[in-house]
C-alpha cells in the first residue's frame, strides 16, 4: 500500500479530513474522496480550466495542485457558488443567457469568471476573452458566456 | 407494408398558428443542475465497493500480438481483475460485429497506437497504474502506414488480409481500400462541354478530433445472474445497449443502460470505447467498475473525423449557370470501415440545381484509430473544396459570389442527386437573408479579406420513442430517449406546454435508461429535437384525446362533443349543453374516479425531416510576417425551418462555427516516424479559446418544414459545414491565393504568401 498523508482542508466553509497518497491530486481528492464532483476533468494537464477553483484565494487548475499541498488552506469549488438557495449573478446570467449548454465546462468557467468579477468589476470583452483563455467549451463558441459574464458584471456594478 | 404514422402523413403544421411558448427562450430546466455543479457526467457516478479501471495500450502503430501475460498483473494486492482479448467472445473478423470486438479490444493485431490491449480494476488508481506495468505483452512490429493515398499504393503495409474492395468487380486482392463508391446524375462530359469557364482544384484535410470536453466516462455494475447495468455518457443508449449485446453475447433485457449527463460529443459518442472492457472487468471482479479515459486516450483512441484528400471540378457559362461538377474523393476511416464518406458525395453539390454530376469516392483503412462521426459526417471537408471552387468561378466570370449561388440555388421540386426531392427548402431565403444583413453590406475593412460559403445538410428522422405522462395536478412529466447534446429536453417541452397549452415550466423531462422504452436511434444528424418532438408531440395529442373522452365522461356526453383549446376541454358546440370548461388539473384531479391515469405514449420512425442550409460571411487579417490569421468577423445565417428555442438555436450556430473555426486553422493530427500521434494534449492540439474568436452574428431564417407540426427542421450540422471553406475564401481575398490545404496553419499560409510572391515575381 502506498503511504497515505492525513490532510485537513476547509472546502466551501467545511473542514474535511481525508488520507491521501502523496501523487494525488486536489481534482482527485476532491471528486473521489470527498465526492465533489462538480469540479470536472478536461484533461488533467492544466489545459482546460475546467477543473478552476481557488486555494485561498488563488484561482488555481485543481489538476495542478497536490492534494497534500492544501493542507490547512481554504478551498473553494462550484458546490459553493451559490449563497444557500440564492444563485451568484453569473449563475443566473448563464441560465438566463444560456451561456451553458452540455455544462461540462460550466463550473470552471463560472469560478473563473468571478475571480475576474472580484478582480476587475467593468472589464471589456477583450479583457474577459483573455481571462478565460484558460477554460475550453467546445459547446458554445463561446459568445453566449462572454454576454453572460459581461450581464452578471453590469448587474454586479449596479449599472 | 405497415400504415404510416397519422401524424408523419399530416403534421398539423398551420403557418397562422399563434404560438405561445415555441420561439421563446426560458430557461432550460437542466441548466440549474450545471450552473451548481451538481449535473452527473460520465464520471460523476460513484458506488459502493467501486473499482477504478484502467486500460493498457498499444504503443505501436501496426503489430501482431503474439502473447499476453496478465498473471503478474493478476497477483499485485489490490487488483480484482484484469482482462485481456481472451475475455471477449470471439466474432469473426470482418464483420461489422468482428470490428467492434476488435476496437474496443485488440485481438489479433494491434492497429493504432493506442488500441486497448489489456485492462485491470483495482481498489485504486495507483495500484491499477501499477498493475498495467506488470501486463507483458509480446508485440511482433509491423510496417505501418498513415497516408491514406499511400495506404491506396499496391506496395502498401496491408491492415487486414481479408479485405476486399467494395464496389469494384474481381477485387481479388488484399488492399486497404475498403470500397469504391461512385454516384452521379446526368451527362457530365456533355456539361463540361458546354462551360465557358472550369477551375479544377485539389484539397487535402487533416483528422481532427471532436473536442468534446469530457472524456468518455463510465460505471459497470453487474449482478451474480447477469444483469448489466451501465452507466456512461452516451448519444446512442439504445445503439450501445445492442451493440454490446452482440459483441459480449448477454440478451438486451439483461442490459441496463442509463445515459448521464454528456458533456459534449458531437458524433464521437456514438460508438462505444471503455464502455465493453468496463463491464468484462465487473463480471470478473464481480464489483462496479468505473473507467474515466484521460485526455491523452481520448485522443490516440477515440472520435476523430476523416482527413481526406479531393479533385473538384466545376464548370459554369458565363451568366453563372453551373454546367457540370466533378469530384473524386478519399476517405480515411482509421483501421476498420465507418466513416458514412457516403454522405459526402450526396451532400457536396446538393444546394445548387445541378443537372450533371459525376463522383467517385473511395474509403481506405490505415493506422489509426478507427474514425468517428462528427456533425454532418464527412461533408465539411469537402464543402471546403467545392466553395473554394464556386468562389472562384463566380470571381472569374465577374459575379458576386451569392448572386453566382443564388442564380444556381435548387428549390423546391429539384431532384437530388441521392434521389429525394426536395419539399419546400429555404436556401434562396437563406442567400437573400445573407445579402441583406449588416455584414455582408458593409464594406470589407482595409486590409482584410472576406470570404462566404454555403453548406447543407439532410437532417435526418428515424426510430424514436417517448411517453408523456400527465399528474394528478395537471403538471405534465416526460421520458424521452434520446440524449440531450444541447437543450433539446427544454425545446420538447416547450413543444408539449404549447400542445397542451400550460406553462413550460409545469413540465419536466427526464432521461429514460434503456428498460423504460422502445429503442432510440442515436442522437446525431440533427434529428433528436425534430423526431423526439415530433413522438412527444404525438403523445400530447393522443393525451388530449383522453382527456376530452374523460370530459365527456364528467360531462355525459359523447367524446365527439368536446374539443380542446389553450388547455380546456370544452363542449364543442352550443348544443352540447352548458359546461363550463375544465382545465387538464381539474380532469386530472378526477383520474382516481374516471378510468386512472392519462398519459400518451408514441414510438415511430420519424420520416419527414426538412433539409438545412447556411451562408456564412467571414473577415479576415492575415499577419504577413507570422502568416498567423486573425477572425475579425463572422457571420452564421442559416434556415432553422422554425426556431423552437432561440438562444439554443443560436448557441448551435455558434458553437458550430468556432469549431470550424479551429478546424480551419490549427486542428490536425501530427504523427511520428513511429506511427505514434505527437500531438494527443490540449497544449499541443489547440482548440479555439476565448481570445481566439469575435462574437459570432447569427441571422436565423424561418422557412417551415410543413412535415413537422411547428416547421423545425434541425440546426446541429449544418454550422459547421461552410466554416472552413469560408476562412480559406477569406484568406485568399488577403493575400491573392486561395489555401488548399487543412489546418491553414501560419507556417503553411507563409509559404503560400512567400510563393505567391515569388511568382509575381515579388
Ligand atoms: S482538468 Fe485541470 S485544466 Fe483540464
Ligand atoms: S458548454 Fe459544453 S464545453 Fe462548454
Amino acid at each position: 500500500m502506498a503511504k497515505k498523508y492525513h490532510i485537513t482542508t476547509t472546502v466551501n466553509g467545511d473542514e474535511y479530513e481525508y488520507l491521501c497518497e502523496a501523487q494525488q491530486t486536489l481534482l482527485d481528492v476532491l471528486r473521489d474522496e470527498l465526492q465533489l464532483a462538480g469540479t470536472k476533468e478536461g484533461c488533467a494537464t492544466g489545459d482546460c480550466g475546467a477543473c478552476t477553483v481557488t486555494v485561498d484565494g488563488t484561482m488555481v487548475c485543481a489538476c495542478l495542485v497536490l492534494a497534500v499541498e492544501t493542507d490547512g488552506a481554504k478551498v473553494d469549488t462550484i458546490e459553493g457558488m451559490a449563497n444557500g438557495n440564492e444563485l451568484h449573478p453569473l449563475q443566473r446570467s448563464f441560465l438566463e443567457l444560456n451561456g451553458s449548454q452540455c455544462g461540462i465546462c460550466t463550473p470552471g468557467i463560472l469560478i473563473a469568471a468571478r475571480e475576474l468579477l472580484k478582480r476587475n468589476p467593468d472589464p471589456t470583452e477583450t479583457e474577459i476573452r483573455y481571462w478565460l483563455a484558460g477554460n475550453l467549451c467546445r459547446c458554445t463558441g463561446y459568445d453566449k458566456i462572454i454576454r453572460s459574464v459581461q450581464a452578471a458584471a453590469k448587474e454586479m456594478r449596479g449599472a | 407494408m405497415a400504415q404510416a404514422h397519422p401524424i408523419l402523413e399530416n403534421s398539423g403544421f398551420n403557418p397562422d398558428k399563434k404560438l405561445k411558448i415555441v420561439g421563446s427562450s426560458p430557461i432550460k430546466h437542466d441548466g440549474l443542475d450545471k450552473v451548481t455543479g451538481r449535473a452527473k457526467f460520465g464520471a460523476d457516478m460513484f458506488l459502493p465497493g467501486m473499482l477504478v479501471g484502467k486500460i493498457l495500450r498499444s504503443p505501436h502503430a501496426h503489430a501482431i500480438i503474439k502473447s499476453i501475460d496478465i498473471s503478474a498483473a493478476e497477483k499485485l494486492p489490490g487488483v480484482k481483475a484484469v482482462i485481456c482479448r481472451d475475455d471477449f467472445p470471439e466474432i469473426k473478423a470482418g464483420s461489422a460485429d468482428g470490428d467492434m470486438t476488435r476496437n474496443a479490444m485488440a485481438r489479433e493485431k494491434a492497429l493504432y497506437d493506442g488500441h486497448p490491449v489489456a485492462a485491470v480494476a483495482a481498489t485504486s488508481e495507483s495500484v491499477a497504474k501499477a498493475a498495467l506495468k506488470l501486463i507483458k505483452v509480446e508485440y511482433e512490429v509491423l510496417p505501418h502506414v498513415i497516408d491514406p493515398v499511400e495506404a491506396m499504393q499496391p506496395d502498401a503495409p496491408i491492415l487486414h488480409d481479408y479485405l476486399r474492395t467494395k464496389g469494384v468487380k474481381g477485387a481479388d486482392k488484399p488492399t486497404n481500400v475498403v470500397e469504391r463508391y461512385e454516384l452521379g446524375m446526368g451527362d457530365v462530359e456533355a456539361g463540361f462541354k458546354e462551360a465557358d469557364v472550369i477551375v479544377e482544384r485539389e484539397f487535402d484535410t487533416k483528422p481532427m478530433h471532436q473536442g468534446y470536453i469530457e472524456p468518455q466516462g463510465c460505471v459497470a455494475a453487474t449482478t451474480e445472474d447477469g444483469q448489466i447495468e451501465l452507466w456512461c455518457s452516451t448519444q446512442a443508449p439504445w445503439v450501445y445497449r445492442d451493440r454490446l449485446s452482440n459483441i459480449l453475447k448477454i440478451e438486451t433485457a439483461k442490459i441496463r443502460i442509463q445515459q448521464s449527463e454528456m458533456g459534449g460529443g458531437f458524433g464521437g459518442k456514438t460508438g462505444f470505447y471503455p464502455e465493453p472492457i468496463a463491464i468484462q472487468l465487473s463480471r470478473k471482479a464481480k464489483r462496479p467498475v468505473k473507467i474515466a479515459l484521460t485526455r491523452n486516450e481520448v485522443f490516440r483512441a477515440t472520435g476523430p473525423v476523416s482527413g481526406t484528400k479531393s479533385r473538384i471540378k466545376i464548370g459554369c457559362k458565363k451568366d453563372g449557370t453551373i454546367t457540370a461538377a466533378e469530384a473524386e474523393l478519399i476517405f480515411q476511416t482509421g483501421p476498420f470501415t465507418g466513416s458514412a464518406f457516403t454522405n459526402a458525395p450526396q451532400a457536396m453539390f446538393t444546394r445548387y440545381a445541378l443537372k450533371n454530376v459525376k463522383t467517385v469516392s473511395y474509403e481506405v483503412v490505415s493506422n489509426r484509430p478507427k474514425v468517428n462521426s462528427f456533425r454532418a459526417p464527412c461533408v465539411p471537408q469537402v464543402v471546403f473544396g467545392v466553395e473554394g471552387v464556386i468562389e472562384e468561378l463566380a470571381r472569374k466570370i465577374g459575379m458576386d459570389p451569392i448572386d453566382f449561388r443564388l442564380k444556381n440555388a435548387a428549390t423546391e421540386g429539384y431532384k437530388t442527386i441521392y434521389g429525394d426531392v426536395f419539399g419546400p427548402i429555404g436556401f434562396v431565403e437563406t442567400l437573400q437573408a445573407a445579402k441583406k444583413c449588416d455584414h455582408y453590406k458593409s464594406p470589407v475593412p482595409a486590409g482584410q479579406g472576406r470570404g462566404t460559403a454555403a453548406g447543407f445538410w439532410f437532417n435526418r428522422g428515424g426510430e424514436t420513442t417517448g411517453t408523456l405522462n400527465i399528474g394528478i395536478d395537471g403538471s405534465v412529466t416526460l421520458i424521452l430517449g434520446t440524449t440531450d447534446v444541447a437543450g433539446s429536453r427544454i425545446s420538447i417541452s416547450m413543444m408539449a406546454a404549447e400542445e397542451l397549452g400550460i406553462p413550460v415550466d409545469k413540465v419536466r423531462a427526464v432521461m429514460a435508461d434503456t428498460h423504460s422504452l422502445g429503442f432510440n436511434r442515436v442522437t446525431a444528424g440533427s434529428r433528436t429535437t425534430f423526431s423526439t418532438g415530433m413522438v412527444i408531440i404525438d403523445s400530447a395529442r393522443k393525451a388530449i384525446t383522453e382527456l376530452c373522452k374523460r370530459a365527456a365522461g364528467i360531462w355525459g356526453v359523447s367524446p365527439d362533443a368536446v374539443t380542446f383549446e389553450d388547455g380546456f376541454c370544452k363542449p364543442a358546440g352550443a348544443n352540447v349543453g352548458s359546461f363550463e370548461p375544465l382545465s387538464i388539473a381539474q380532469i386530472a384531479a378526477k383520474t382516481m374516479a374516471t378510468h386512472g391515469a392519462i398519459a400518451g405514449h408514441s414510438e415511430m420512425n420519424v420520416t419527414g425531416a426538412g433539409p438545412g442550409f447556411g451562408l456564412h460571411i467571414v473577415d479576415v487579417a492575415v499577419d504577413k510576417e507570422t502568416g498567423r490569421v486573425d477572425i475579425k468577423r463572422y457571420t452564421v445565417v442559416e434556415d432553422a425551418g422554425k426556431a423552437i428555442h432561440r438562444l439554443q438555436v443560436e448557441g448551435q450556430f455558434q458553437g458550430g462555427a468556432v469549431q470550424g473555426i479551429g478546424w480551419a486553422l490549427n486542428e490536425e493530427y501530427c504523427y511520428g516516424k513511429d506511427g505514434r500521434m505527437e500531438n494527443p494534449s490540449f497544449l499541443d492540439y489547440r482548440m479555439p479559446v476565448a481570445s481566439d474568436v469575435p462574437m459570432i452574428d447569427t441571422e436565423i431564417v424561418e422557412v417551415p418544414n410543413p412535415r413537422h407540426p411547428y416547421g423545425l427542421r434541425g440546426v446541429g450540422e449544418v454550422p459547421v459545414v461552410p466554416t472552413m471553406a469560408a476562412i480559406a475564401n477569406a484568406i485568399g481575398q488577403c493575400i491573392g491565393v486561395r489555401p488548399q490545404s487543412l489546418p491553414m496553419s501560419p507556417p503553411k499560409i507563409l509559404k503560400l504568401i512567400d510563393d505567391h510572391k515569388a511568382k509575381n515575381g515579388g
